[in-house]
């Protein structure tokens, strides 16, 4: 691969060929690494698909069946695969339809290139068909975006929007290019790799007397406590990070985004923070006396109200980005960099220790948590499915092996708090945005990130009527997802907003699904549907083991809800069990 | 405690970056009360002036966002007695009253107005000064039939300032990211290393 690309560069300089502003965009994708694409073509963008015809044998093209559905699908693929997720719409309402996924990649930090086709250059601002002002729309939910107009840009802004994408703290960049500028022949003398651009700077630069100071704290600390977010996995800091807590002797939970960061049965993993979080995580936040922050920003589904966070705890908090530093939480110790290089300068100077009694105290608050709320999700007295022990039996059966996509809603918060992980980039989920409609597409990208795993995507009823089209990409690529629809006849997660602070006044939560089996069948994809604990395990396993795509969807309690949760307005320690 | 800040912004000189930047303060639904953008004193750099009013707190973190994009080399925000700052103004009046009823010489003379255009409809007076200064001619000349008046935005200069080089390396010295100014002092290679 690396010798083609060097071939490729060669030639192209050697030859100083004419080529089309298209070929050169899919030259910039081949040298960057990029071997699979999401995409829906349209007038616009059409120079750029008539170029990819000749492509086809380096670039796979995936067809989805709308643009949201393509950059989710962009956005699985770069999560489970580390690297940066490339998208194609046409202009107007192509590009419109990217905004969603614009806006979840932005807040969770998703390397995305998304590429749209635009009008020709001289009708730009004339109200054209199909004309949208795409730059202006997506400016704030891009990391950087840029139109072109030229055929001439083409090599050195793609490089630059590579770099920016992946680069730091990573996030979505979109280019927009003109008709024109697909079309135009030029001299093209290859490509080259962006490493630097003079007004950005991607990493803080590293200070030691900060390293020093978060070490000291850590080291005289009675009562430490690690909270960990997705920059461990962006970083790829996940060696770095078990390093640092095992020396320490540090418990550590994690935001939703942070999970499988860490296996869930190493010994300090303690759990998940925030509003749906464990009950121990929550209310030790309240005790700690040294709060160590690793690349998580403090978003107020993990602190509930800021006034009641943490106010006796001194703050250590290591973010690559310093915009993150004091934004909610203030930092006693500001470790600016990135965690990969700032977490072993600081192990480095960790004295050895086991927290015993510290961490026991994790273990009580587990035991309380168990009997207020697992043992019944676990092991419920009615003959009705939780889908706490769907998640439970799923885990039984991949081994923590699986990578797990999830929606948004109740069904999420039961799959973060329950699914097992042993490896790290697992957990897939709209975790920012909470774009309901965002599973199915993504675990299509997150399969083709991650050929050789099972992928499952845990969806509610009331989320996969939001994407449920990309069966029909699911069904054309053959694509091997496991679709696991929890199945609670309502919009559960407002449904209980409803019943606890809206006195049961169940308002359009309300919703009816279609029989998903048979739109399963429209679609070529296998499927059942269960209702009975009786067949869960069997169910399961038929769908694991199934050669290709298969739904299950299983009927669960409809007014079950979940706990621990802090309600909106509390502080972490009021956490309820119930 | 409210205050006005002026933040001062180097920027690459890129079209789009105006409603970047312009969006940072209107999703935190902050007034910008006076925006002036020119070229600076390094060649294909470009500056923005933006006055808000607002705590120090909130200003801290807008201009670590702004810093945030990619675009832009450096934000730093200052009050108002660590700058010289100056806005313009113009004023038109009607020729015949002024002339009848004012001295035209005092009146320029009280306030460092200047006569831009004479003409025998409208006299165009050009005042340069701060916000108070610029205000007191305008109660001034109501009284004469002030026809339009307009005022620029504030342009600024930090008073203890060696220029921007050297208050880059000051700023970025007072922040945690900064290690060994002198080789990241981006300027240094940005001539260089354009890309
Ligand atoms: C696009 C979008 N619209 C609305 C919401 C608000 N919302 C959050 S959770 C939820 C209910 C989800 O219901 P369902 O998919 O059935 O999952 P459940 O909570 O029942 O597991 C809704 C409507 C959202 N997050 N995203």
């Amino acid at each position: 691969m690396q010798t083609e690309i060097l071939d490729r560069q060669k030639k192209a300089q050697e030859e100083n060929a004419e080529i089309t502003g298209s070929q050169a965009l899919l030259e910039a994708l081949i040298i960057e690494g990029v071997n699979t694409i999401f995409g829906y073509p349209g007038g616009a963008i059409m120079p750029i698909y008539d170029a990819l015809y000749d492509y086809n044998d380096k670039l796979e093209h995936i067809l989805v069946r709308h643009e949201q559905g393509g950059i989710h699908a962009g956005q699985g693929y770069a999560r489970t695969s580390g690297k940066t997720g490339v998208v194609f719409a046409t202009s107007g309402p192509g590009a419109t339809n990217l905004v969603t996924g614009l806006a979840d990649a932005m807040i969770d930090s998703t390397p995305l290139v998304c590429i749209t086709g635009q009008v020709f250059a001289h009708l730009l601002g004339t109200d054209a068909f199909q004309e949208t002002d795409v730059i202006n729309i997506t400016t704030p939910v891009t990391k950087w975006n840029h139109q072109i107009t030229d055929a001439n840009e083409i090599p050195e802004v793609l490089a630059k929007a590579f770099y920016i994408a992946k680069s730091g703290r990573p996030g979505p960049v979109l280019i927009d290019i003109t008709k024109n500028a697909q079309l135009q022949k030029f001299n093209y003398s290859g490509y080259k790799k962006c490493t630097h651009i003079r007004s950005y700077r991607p990493k803080p630069i590293i200070r030691e007397e900060y390293i020093k100071a978060a070490a000291d704290m850590i080291n005289k600390a009675q009562k430490p406590f690690v909270i960990f977010g997705q920059g461990v996995i962006l970083g790829e800091a996940e060696q770095e990070f078990k390093q640092f807590i095992e020396k320490g002797g540090l418990p550590a939970a994690w935001t939703i985004l942070g999970l499988s960061a860490l296996e869930t049965d190493h010994p300090l993993n303690v759990g998940m923070l925030g509003m749906h979080g464990n009950y121990g995580p929550n209310v030790m936040t309240n005790q700690c006396d040294v709060l160590i922050a690793v690349g998580m920003r403090f978003d107020d589904r993990v602190t509930g109200r800021l006034d009641r966070y943490a106010k006796q705890a001194k703050v250590i908090h290591l973010d690559i980005d310093p915009s993150e530093i004091d934004k909610n939480v203030k930092a006693d110790v500001p470790v600016w960099g990135d965690c990969k290089q700032t977490l072993p300068m600081i192990t480095n100077l960790l004295e050895k220790r086991n927290h015993e009694n510290w961490l026991n105290g994790f273990t009580e608050c587990m035991k309380q948590e168990v009997e207020a709320v697992i043992d019944e999700e676990m092991h419920p007295k009615t003959d009705v499915l939780t889908m706490g022990e769907v998640i439970d039996q799923l885990n039984e059966l991949t081994k923590g092996d699986a990578v797990i996509v999830t929606d948004v809603g109740q069904h999420q918060m039961v799959a973060c708090r329950y699914a097992k992980f042993t490896k790290s980039k697992s957990n897939i989920t709209s975790g920012g945005l909470g774009t309901m409609g965002f599973a199915l597409p993504a675990a299509i990208g997150a399969k083709y990130g991650a050929k050789d795993r099972t992928v499952v995507a845990v969806i509610g009823d009331g989320g996969i009527q939001m994407t449920i089209q990309e069966l029909g990409t699911i069904m054309q690529n053959n694509i091997n997802v496991k679709i696991l629809i929890l199945n609670n006849r309502f919009l559960g997660m407002v449904r209980q907003w409803q019943q606890l602070f809206h006195e049961k006044r169940y308002s359009f939560v309300n919703i009816e699904s279609p029989d998903y089996v048979a739109v399963a069948k429209g679609y070529r994809i296998e499927g059942n549907s269960i209702e009975d604990r009786s067949k869960l395990v069997s169910a399961l396993d038929t769908m694991l083991k199934h050669d290709g795509p298969y739904l299950l969807e299983v009927f669960v309690g409809k007014e079950n809800n979940v706990f621990p949760m802090v309600p909106q307005g509390c502080g972490v320690s009021e956490v309820r069990l119930k | 405690m409210k205050q006005e800040f002026t933040i001062t912004i180097y920027t690459e000189n890129q079209v789009g970056l105006l409603n970047r930047i312009a969006i940072l303060f209107s999703r935190r639904k902050i007034n910008i009360e006076s925006l002036n953008t020119s070229p600076s004193e390094v060649e294909s750099i470009h500056r923005f002036t933006i006055v808000i009013s607002e705590t120090e707190e909130v200003v801290r973190k807008i201009v670590r966002q702004i810093e945030k994009q990619v675009d832009v080399l450096k934000a730093y925000y200052n009050t108002n007695d660590e700058i010289i700052w100056q806005e313009l103004a113009l004023y038109k009046v009607p020729t015949e009253i002024i002339a009848e009823k004012v001295k035209v010489e005092r009146l320029l003379r009280t306030y460092g107005a200047r006569a831009v255009v004479i003409r025998k409809d409208y006299t165009i007076f050009e005042t340069t000064g701060q916000r108070e200064e610029t205000d007191t001619l305008i109660k001034v000349l109501e009284q004469f039939s002030l026809i339009e008046f307009v005022r620029s935005a504030r342009v600024a200069i930090i008073k203890d300032s060696k220029g921007f080089h050297e208050k880059l390396k000051e700023f970025e010295q007072a922040e945690p990211q900064i290690k060994n100014i002198e080789k990241t002092a981006i300027l240094d290679e940005a001539d260089t290393k354009i890309v």
